[in-house]
């Protein structure tokens, strides 16, 4: 292993249940433990399947004035986000790009909850403090909160089998806190697979003995970072470094609509740019003829001319086939019946657009 | 006759002059799932070392290599439907076959036990 890996307090529980550890962002992570990425994902969709995220990040931001500084500071509106809600959002530069996107949760009226990606901490954190005002007390709790994603339409019954009372559990996009195993825990009915699923946050130092009591509940199984990526991109999800980074808005990222450019006044950071520019990509989802998989930087071509590029693709285990989330080039003619061809290793195959998500019959947040 | 494998991780079963090969379950573990097996077109002609195939699974894509010469011949079809057999069984599933095989090609390929301590090595 490179010793240069951050490590989450889990490490040593991944390795004795036999998960194969590679570096990711940084950190020493599993990207699939015995049973492998296809097991993991199917289990994940159809029971309910334990992740350690604690590498991502986590910060609050509190004090006075902080939701009016936030609201200026995200492409997203914070101002009118009311308590126990979770709002998806963005952290954008001058031109509109994208420094992270993230996950604010709305802890009181003076109070906020920040949940980063992993190889955006410092990033996010310095950049957030730049903005807020001095008034506004910013915290970088990463290394102190564990983070675990149960997610899977068994995950509520784990829950409620551990005593949480189902009343209480959040809704969709809102978080509540609990006592769980004797800790106070925040939970929110959150998660990156387009499954019924929770996120878990909670004092690290308690977090290989939360993992191991978890993972004793029946029916629960580990789930490493391969079923996690191929989990998110049959629902479409962008990761960020593939589908966003700085040099892309998130209304090329195809979220538009969430930002309400044209329907309101507020300016935030990236506002003007976004008001200004035209976009000069349009994400799209990407069907393959087949079982094999275009990856990262695979270009799209049409009748020979190079009209996008794949951010990311992998083999959709629910679908059977091999999917792919790509820009395409907003002066590219493509019809939306295009055949494209795609060059991978050794071969040539055809691709289509479709509609996001891939997975259509995800349990995260049915309609009643 | 025996198993014999390539450092590339084939290996290949002789009887008569048609051989089956397959990857090694050192191959298949390395690979993790695999979800897609290309099966080569039977009558290509191909040399040893020449790439015979290609197998991918979710986090890689491998070329498998021809251990000895010979004319391909017939594919493993059900590896089309079910590629993760590969990962169930790999030392005992086929992908395909080679036709016109000399068993004097073997030479240079290793028996098991000297393949099992190549992969320690490794």
């Amino acid at each position: 292993m490179d010793e240069s890996l951050l490590k989450t307090p889990l490490a040593d529980e991944h390795v004795a249940l036999g998960a194969r550890m590679v570096p990711f962002a940084g950190w020493y992570m599993p990207v699939q433990y015995k049973e492998g990425i296809l097991a993991e994902h199917k289990y994940t969709r159809e029971y309910v399947s334990l992740f350690d995220i604690c590498h991502m990040g986590e910060f609050t931001a509190a004090g006075p004035g902080v939701a009016e500084a936030l609201d200026a500071a995200l492409a997203r509106s914070v101002a009118d986000q009311k308590d126990g809600v979770c709002r998806y959002n963005f952290l954008l530069n001058d031109a509109g790009g994208v420094i992270d996107d993230l996950i604010v949760y709305r802890m009181g009226a003076e109070e906020f909850f920040i949940v980063v990606n992993a190889a955006r901490i410092a990033v996010d954190f310095a950049e957030l403090r730049k903005r807020l005002p001095a008034s506004v007390k910013l915290e970088n709790l990463s290394d102190a909160t564990a983070k675990f994603d149960l997610q899977g339409p068994d995950s509520l019954n784990v829950l409620v089998s551990l005593g949480l009372d189902a009343a209480a559990l959040p809704k969709y996009y809102h978080w509540a806190k609990f006592n769980l195993f004797g800790l106070d825990m925040l939970i929110s009915r959150t998660g990156y697979t387009g499954e019924l699923g929770f996120e878990l946050y909670f004092d690290a130092a308690h977090a290989v003995d939360v993992w191991r009591k978890l993972l004793a509940c029946p029916g629960v199984k580990p789930a490493g970072l391969g079923a996690r990526d191929t989990l998110r991109l049959e629902m479409g999800y962008p990761l960020y470094g593939d589908e966003m980074d700085e040099a892309t808005t998130p209304v090329e990222a195809g979220f538009g609509a969430l930002l309400k450019l044209d329907r309101s006044a507020r300016t935030f950071v990236g506002s003007g740019a976004l008001r200004s520019n035209p976009p000069k990509k349009h994400l799209r989802g990407i069907v393959l003829d087949g079982r094999r998989a275009a990856h990262t930087g695979t270009p799209l071509l049409l009748g020979g001319k190079q009209v996008g590029t794949i951010t990311s693709g992998t083999f959709a285990p629910s679908l059977g086939c091999a999917v792919a989330m790509a820009y395409l080039d907003a002066g590219a003619e493509v019809q939306e019946d295009a055949e494209f061809d795609v060059e991978l290793h050794r071969a040539v195959v055809k691709a289509r657009l479709s509609p996001l998500p891939f997975w259509t019959h995800g349990t995260a947040n049915p309609k009643a | 006759m025996a198993k014999y494998y390539a450092e590339s991780h084939e290996w290949i079963e002789l009887d008569g002059t048609t051989a089956k090969l397959g990857i090694s379950q050192y191959a298949a573990d390395s690979l993790g799932d695999i979800t897609y097996v290309e099966i080569p077109a039977s009558g290509k002609a191909v040399s040893a070392g020449d790439v015979l195939c290609t197998v991918e699974s979710v986090k890689a894509v491998s070329d498998v290599y021809a251990p000895v010469a010979g004319t391909v011949g017939e594919g493993n079809a059900d590896l089309e439907a079910d590629p993760g057999a590969l990962n169930a069984d790999p030392e005992n599933t086929w992908i395909c076959k080679l036709e016109g095989v000399d068993a004097g090609s073997f030479d240079g390929l290793m028996d098991a036990a000297a393949y099992a301590k190549f992969v320690e090595s490794l």
